[in-house]
């Protein structure tokens, strides 16, 4: 039977260093496959998340060869296997044990965004060309991939200023759905911090949801926050004709 | 011994899925403080992999459908053995779930008219579900996730439950340990519900994620509630089947529901043989065994399941209809699937059977102790139609949330928790570290799914089922002396060692109701009893309970509905 080698960090927060594994290979084996291997067969205290193995939970994320990826969707036959494959957790998070990483962080985010907020008086009539905006963003399975590439999070530590690509989908999955009426543009310019993006379009590369984070999601919100407070003709506007 | 962190609130949820979401919201909302604990990140438990839609008589599609023909298409998908009342309160309340949660900010595909849209599925006599593409676990538990969090519940994330606690009768608190760090922590409650969902687990191919391991189920039998009817357990008829990998994942009923043709390897289309009037609409365990029959009759496909095919459909419609399915196909298995068909073949998906309740208050006979979801039986008798989870959780994890709330501001005192009773739950959980010589439980567990897959699986005889019972006793044995090595942070060895022992009692649950139960219906097929003893076992449900240290498995009369929903049932 063909055989791969794989090397995975084991370690903490207080450092760590990769270790060798050779696994069995079979036909359409995924890089989660050859984890479960280790902690079956080697290793049981290997440390690693993962729900549903099969791309709908979102849990496994971790760098294969250097990319982030979903290990329940990389496949061993897309992968160079004539030299050791290397699995390390997520860069932009702190490591707990191995590949788990500390990703409370995100959780905490979330919970500072304005919820659903809907039109009084709705009669919750919408039409499906209406609601397919908010349904791409819906798609989200929370991965991080998307915070992990980000360099404002993952170069330059901003957690504290920017909410990252996978917040601003969240927003936008609010802001344009058809019955909601909450408005987050304040909180978009300030605690959310979204003019730090610069659009580099990394967060759109990972999502392995496909979901088109730039174009779709930030450059609009960042369109109506230009709108709101930095375009001088729309101020012009607005005073003399009230707010929209 | 080290000082255990304390929590206290008026009720806590085991689980985080769309039941445990659903009833913290509504305790929460009467006023009680408030926790879910959950064993893995908050929105990735099973619910999120829930595909097909959410069944409710909205009658968008068709004026007609209403909570009367949602019960009778209930009953007779669940072969008569469903508990009547929670039948009936499902098939009423499910349509204001829904709505409400539209209300909290979920997206439902839309009919022309812009009302929530619904598809047809198996067993279901009007289009019935309302859905978003394939990915509506993921809607509703993201939801529910974003209005629980605004409803000022704490939740206790990678912390899992080890045991329950108890003050005389009454349920108390429950032990648990943090995931990171291995150390335990105490949640001191009037009343716990358990929704902890299926365990699927148990057997090797399953379209389960690893958390459906019977968790919640085997802490309230060993505290003392009773299980119901845990011999029917739901094989999905479509599992994928190649690569190895994969085996067992699922691929949603939806794509029947959208036209999806099942054929043998000689091009036949299988279900004109067995269900010629529902064809592929037909009910999960006709479906299931229809493809293992022809399988078995040597007309598998490639390897060994049969094919299922919507590539008759327009592929921007696949695509659109199907998204998930269409990406797991063309990743997983090189097959688009808007070209040529899928292999699929049975996988273990759903436990109908579970934690005995009270239909209305989902109660348990452990006072302060309630169940909802998958983790509760009675729902769906003995074959659940699909669509039907995902609003059982939200009814009745509404209705367990109401009820506990009730039951912990009924309370004059908290219950106390006693200090030793914390010692000895936490020395138990500890135990793989002291052991030297037994088995890893990675290898326990292998064997624990070979047994159940063997033995205990979608076709059983008495000779299997004792054969299973056997190697249960061998494999409780080897559990006393399981051995974890390494240390207490993030230690999957160790987490698994633990969940073996609710895994094990499931199991053993399984293996006995279905050995007691001489009949095939639904779910549990016996090769030596085919047919469907409507006389004797129409009229009883199994329980397992625990006396001592050993299970009891008996008997009890199924409850009978009342003539007016009995003549729903005659008319049509």
């Amino acid at each position: 039977m063909a055989e791969a080698t794989f090397r995975v960090f084991r370690g903490d927060k207080n450092g760590g260093e990769e270790v060798e594994y050779t696994v069995p290979v079979t036909e359409g084996m995924v890089v989660l496959d050859v984890i479960h291997h280790i902690q079956g067969y080697t290793d049981p205290d290997l440390a690693c998340r993962w729900n549903c193995k099969a791309a709908k939970c979102g849990s496994c994320s971790a760098e294969v060869n250097g990319k982030p990826s979903l290990m329940c969707k990389t496949r061993l036959d897309h992968l160079p296997l004539d030299r050791p494959v290397t699995v390390h957790p997520l860069k932009a998070f702190p490591v707990i044990k191995d590949l788990a990483t500390d990703v409370s962080w995100n959780f905490e985010v979330n919970k500072k965004i304005k919820p659903f907020t809907p039109k009084p008086d709705t009669d919750w009539v919408m039409y499906q060309p209406d609601v397919e905006r908010a349904q791409e963003f819906r798609k989200c399975i929370e991965c991080f991939l998307c915070q992990n590439v980000c360099h404002v999070l993952r170069e330059h530590d901003k957690h504290d200023n920017f909410i990252g690509p996978r917040f601003l989908v969240r927003v936008a999955s609010l802001e344009m759905h058809p019955l909601d009426n909450g408005n987050r543009l304040e909180y978009l310019k300030d605690e959310a911090g979204i003019a730090l993006c610069n659009i580099t379009k990394c967060c759109t590369e990972a999502c392995p949801e496909e979901i088109h984070i730039t174009d779709n999601s930030i450059i609009p919100l960042k369109e109506r926050v230009v709108d709101e407070y930095y375009d001088p003709l729309m101020r012009l506007l607005r005073k003399f004709f009230g707010k929209k | 011994m080290e000082k255990f962190e304390t929590h206290e609130y008026d009720v806590i949820i085991i689980g985080a899925g769309g039941a445990g979401l659903r009833a913290a919201i509504e305790a929460s909302n009467k006023g009680c403080s408030t926790a879910i604990v959950c064993k893995s990140l908050l929105g990735k438990a099973h619910t999120v992999m829930a595909e097909g839609g959410v069944a409710a008589a909205m009658g968008n599609m068709e004026g007609e459908d209403n909570w009367k023909t949602h019960f009778c298409d209930t009953i007779r998908g669940g072969k008569f053995m469903n508990n009547w009342r929670m039948a009936e309160l499902h098939a009423k309340e499910a349509p204001d779930r829904i709505r409400e949660l539209e209300q909290w900010g979920a997206v439902f595909d839309r009919t022309p008219e812009g009302k929530i849209n619904q598809r047809p599925f198996g067993g279901h006599t009007h289009k019935r579900l309302c859905h978003v593409g394939d990915r509506t676990g993921l809607e509703l538990i993201r939801t529910l996730q974003d209005k629980g969090v605004h409803s000022g519940i704490d939740v206790y994330m990678e912390c899992t439950v080890s045991q329950l606690l108890k003050d005389g009768e009454k349920v108390s608190g429950a032990l648990a340990y943090w995931r990171e760090t291995g150390r335990f922590v105490v949640f001191k409650a009037k009343a716990i519900i358990i929704c902890t969902g299926g365990l699927g687990r148990a057997y090797k191919i399953t379209s389960n994620s690893w958390e459906c391991t019977g968790d919640g189920i085997g802490l309230a039998y060993e505290a003392g509630a009773e299980l119901l009817d845990a011999e029917f357990v739901q094989f999905h008829p479509t599992g994928m089947v190649w690569p190895p990998g994969v085996q067992g994942i699922l691929v949603t009923e939806a794509v029947r529901g959208e036209g999806g043709i099942l054929r043998n390897s000689e091009g036949f289309r299988i279900m004109e043989k067995y269900d010629p009037e529902r064809m592929e609409l037909s009910t999960r365990d006709v479906v299931a065994k229809a493809i293992y029959h022809e399988v078995k009759g040597g007309r598998g496909s490639e390897h060994g399941g049969m094919y299922l095919d919507i590539s008759h459909r327009p592929a921007e419609y696949i695509k659109k209809k199907l998204p998930s399915m269409y990406m797991q196909f063309m990743e997983l298995a090189d097959v688009d699937i808007t070209k040529g068909p899928m292999e699929v073949g049975p996988t273990t998906h759903y436990t109908m059977g579970g934690i005995r309740v009270e239909p209305e208050t989902a109660a348990t006979r452990v006072p302060g102790l309630y169940a909802g979801g998958e983790a509760a039986a009675g729902m769906h008798g003995a074959n659940r139609l699909g669509g039907n989870s995902l609003s059982d959780l939200l009814v009745f994890g509404r209705r367990a949330g109401l009820s506990a709330a009730e039951h912990a501001q009924g309370l004059s005192a908290a219950p106390t928790v006693d200090a030793g009773q914390i010692e000895d739950a936490a020395n138990s959980a500890l135990e793989p570290f002291n052991s030297k010589e037994g088995d890893d439980p990675y290898a326990i567990h292998r064997d624990l799914q070979d047994n159940m897959q063997d033995y205990v699986g979608i076709m059983r005889s008495e000779d299997d089922l004792k054969k299973g019972i056997d190697g249960l006793e061998q494999i409780k044995q080897r559990l006393k002396t399981v051995r974890t090595d390494g240390s207490r942070p993030f230690n999957p060895g160790w987490h698994l060692a633990l969940e073996l022992r609710a895994m094990v009692v499931i199991s053993e649950a399984i293996a006995r109701g279905a050995l007691q139960r001489k009949e095939s219906r639904g779910a549990h097929t016996r090769l030596d009893y085919p047919e469907t003893d409507a006389e004797t076992y129409g009229k009883i449900n199994s329980i397992a309970a625990k006396s001592g240290k050993d299970m009891d498995v008996s008997t009890a009369p199924l409850p009978q509905m009342p003539d007016e929903l009995k003549k729903l049932l005659e008319d049509k």
